[in-house]
């Protein structure tokens, strides 16, 4: 098991009262609640935060990409994983990732991606995905041609990255006379490519298909789904004549550790609510705008509407296993059931979220590094030895109730 | 009067429409909004006395199929250009409302030829520049409603009308086909007014006075870019006269159609 740490750098010095008048911290809050004094020290704090991963034994850190929101103030990922690159000397640096449909021009994204690839000698990440909803209000682009565009830029991408230039392209949205990339990219063919997703059958089918093979990522979501999609990968790849190892699955989930469980979920609480209940928040119409999705998956609308419109309580996110939060022990055990039931290659812990702060991420970092790391290190080894993947995952869903704490 | 259920095929789709109306009476050719035609099919019905009048389903939209080709409204101008052909339709009185004006200006800068007076209630098209729209993509179903029809009983009326499931599969499609056309720029082409003083045909524009989607601002605004076309406003109506005052939508057309032209 690998471990990268992942932050979504929310404006955690938001003014929650008067923030509280607009139904979602995305694209409608005005921007006259930020203040970049304060701005200007959450973004140094969190590259410190990400720079201390390093220190203590991550093998990564991750940034990622939304526009026009409180949820995270990093519309381009480009700039904090630059601003790591020279700060950083061992760790991969993962984008997780591009929202590729969003630029007209995607040969930026190549550009920048392969520019990061040579600075660190080989150690970006890359990711690829279309951006939520709100997204495609922020910015314009039109959610009826984001799955086309997504593809497009992908293929685009890859191909300025592989094939000799220059080389004319000519699609259905990009149109260059000459693609001939300078810089090509450091690793070759082309950086590891890791697909964050919370979960599609599209973007499974996709990313398994045998001439990707791409890491699939399973962000921020009950335990049940999180087995659910990671477990359909590996059928998915096995179907297509492959055989997904570890390091294919990935997932990513808030957590904190403290000395009791007790404390752990006090000192969580407020923080993990704002994040989920305050930041995340939005309604139907901006999660999803008209073509986002397929017209087949909006007819499920009412359940995603539940999902994402209503607020959830710690101890509920706690129960579905979106966020593990406990003593050193209850953490080693949630993530080594998760191990022992999954055998997810990668985890990805959010150590930062919502309003928590400083010195209570630092205390979160530093126990999840010296506590929880070492110990998944050592379980993972000795099972990875004997087999790299189960032959087939467990049915049974009693490895997944017993990772949850008791309630 | 009632009508009858047709389709043709239109660069390799299917398009479906209804018509109405005596056979060598002139014709009406109706565009919808981005709700569907079906909720004007009621005033349009009385129309049929006096013209024949066709309704179709925009490709993409109700019971038309959504053809590979459909990428912009332009793509919707030029199939409707080989409408008005396969039918043989001549000298047209062509009505189109919000999306379904803005897609009737589109068709008529390309070729009037076979049209005779346009009518533009409520149009889509145009660049807002300062004027505040609505944003219909924002607003919830519920909303869509309350801020289109100026009436609080009315749309209260309007919103407690049962949904089969047949007609919530075509307001999914007629949302998502809505997107596609209109999203970016949101509901205008930034090139159309280069071309309205094409228009050389008698020209109405009828627009709500409490339009909250579309505020009569812009009905002004799209008057003044057409040479010599008239702005008749029916106070206190919303964004839909279809729906909201048949009667003095119906009294509008009847007189603009006896106007000299």
């Amino acid at each position: 098991m690998k471990f990268t740490l992942f932050h979504l750098m929310p404006y955690a010095d938001l003014d929650l009262e008067e923030a509280a008048k607009y139904p979602t911290a995305w694209v409608h809050t005005p921007n006259r609640l930020y203040d970049p004094q304060k701005g200007a020290r959450l973004y140094n704090r969190y590259l410190d935060e990400l720079e201390l991963g390093e220190q203590l034994g991550f093998d990564g850190v991750a940034v990622n990409e939304h526009h026009q929101t409180a949820y995270g103030i990093m519309p381009s990922p480009i700039v904090t994983a630059s601003a790591l690159a020279r700060r950083t000397r061992t760790a991969k640096i993962a984008i997780l990732g591009s929202a590729i449909p969003l630029r007209n021009h995607p040969l930026t994204l190549a550009e920048e991606h392969a520019m990061i690839d040579n600075i660190t000698e080989g150690r970006l990440i890359t990711g690829f995905v279309r951006g939520i909803g709100a997204e495609y209000h922020a910015w314009g682009t039109n959610p009826a041609f984001s799955h086309e565009r997504f593809h497009e830029a992908h293929d685009l991408i890859i191909a300025a990255w592989t094939r000799p230039g220059p080389f004319r392209w000519s699609r259905k949205h990009y149109h260059f006379e000459y693609v001939n990339l300078w810089p090509r990219p450091y690793q070759q063919p082309h950086p590891p490519i890791w697909i964050p997703s919370q979960g599609s059958t599209e973007t499974i089918e996709w990313a398994a298909d045998p001439s990707r093979r791409y890491t699939y990522l399973q962000t921020f979501s009950p335990l049940k789904s999180v087995r659910k999609y990671l477990e359909q990968y590996r059928e998915t790849a096995a179907r297509k004549g492959w055989t997904a190892s570890d390091d294919k699955l990935g997932w990513a989930i808030p957590v904190y550790v403290a000395d009791t469980d007790e404390q752990a979920r006090r000192e969580a609480k407020p923080h993990f609510e704002n994040f989920r209940n305050r930041f995340l928040k939005m309604p139907i119409e901006m999660l999803l705008p008209p073509g986002y999705s397929s017209i087949e998956s909006m007819r499920g609308i009412a359940k995603a509407k539940a999902q994402i419109t209503g607020d959830i309580t710690l101890e509920i996110a706690v129960e579905m296993g979106m966020f593990f939060c406990g003593s050193v022990a209850t953490v080693r055990e949630q993530i080594g059931a998760a191990w022992q039931d999954m055998h997810v290659g990668h985890m990805l812990p959010m150590l930062q979220f919502g309003t928590l702060p400083a010195e209570l991420t630092e205390a979160n970092i530093r126990r999840f590094a010296g506590e929880v790391i070492p110990y998944l290190r050592r379980l993972t080894a000795s099972t990875t030895a004997s087999t790299t993947a189960p032959a087939s995952m467990p049915t049974s869903a009693s490895s997944a109730t017993a990772s949850r704490p008791a309630a | 009067m009632s009508f009858t259920s047709r389709q043709v095929s239109i660069a390799g789709s299917m398009l479906h429409y209804r018509i109405a109306g005596p056979e060598g009476a002139p014709t009406l050719l109706f565009l919808h909004g981005a709700g569907g035609a079906e909720g004007s099919l009621g005033v349009l019905g009385t129309l049929a006395d006096r013209w024949r009048v066709i309704v179709p389903d925009h490709p993409g939209f109700g019971a038309s199929t959504d053809p590979e080709w459909l990428d912009t409204i332009h793509d919707a101008a030029y199939a409707y250009l080989d409408f008005l052909e396969a039918l043989d339709l001549r000298d047209v009185h062509l009505v189109g409302s919000s999306l379904g004006g803005w897609l009737a200006m589109e068709i008529a800068i390309r070729s009037a030829s076979r049209l005779a007076r346009l009518t533009l209630i409520a149009a889509a098209g145009i660049r807002p520049g300062d004027i505040p729209t609505g944003d219909l993509f924002m607003w919830s179903p519920e909303e869509r409603v309350r801020n289109t029809i100026a009436d609080p009983l009315l749309a209260g009326k309007i919103l407690a009308l049962p949904q089969t499931p047949e007609q919530a599969e075509i307001a999914l499609r007629n949302h998502f086909t809505t997107a596609k056309l209109a999203w970016e720029p949101r509901f205008f082409d930034p090139h159309l007014d280069k071309w309205l003083h094409r228009l050389r045909l008698p020209v109405q524009v009828i627009w709500g006075a409490e339009d909250r989607l579309f505020p009569l601002a812009l009905g002004e605004k799209l008057a003044g870019l057409i040479p010599g076309a008239r702005l008749d406003v029916i106070p206190g109506c919303g964004h839909v006269p279809m729906v909201e005052n048949p009667a003095a939508l119906s009294a509008l057309l009847r007189e603009f159609q006896g106007s000299a032209s």
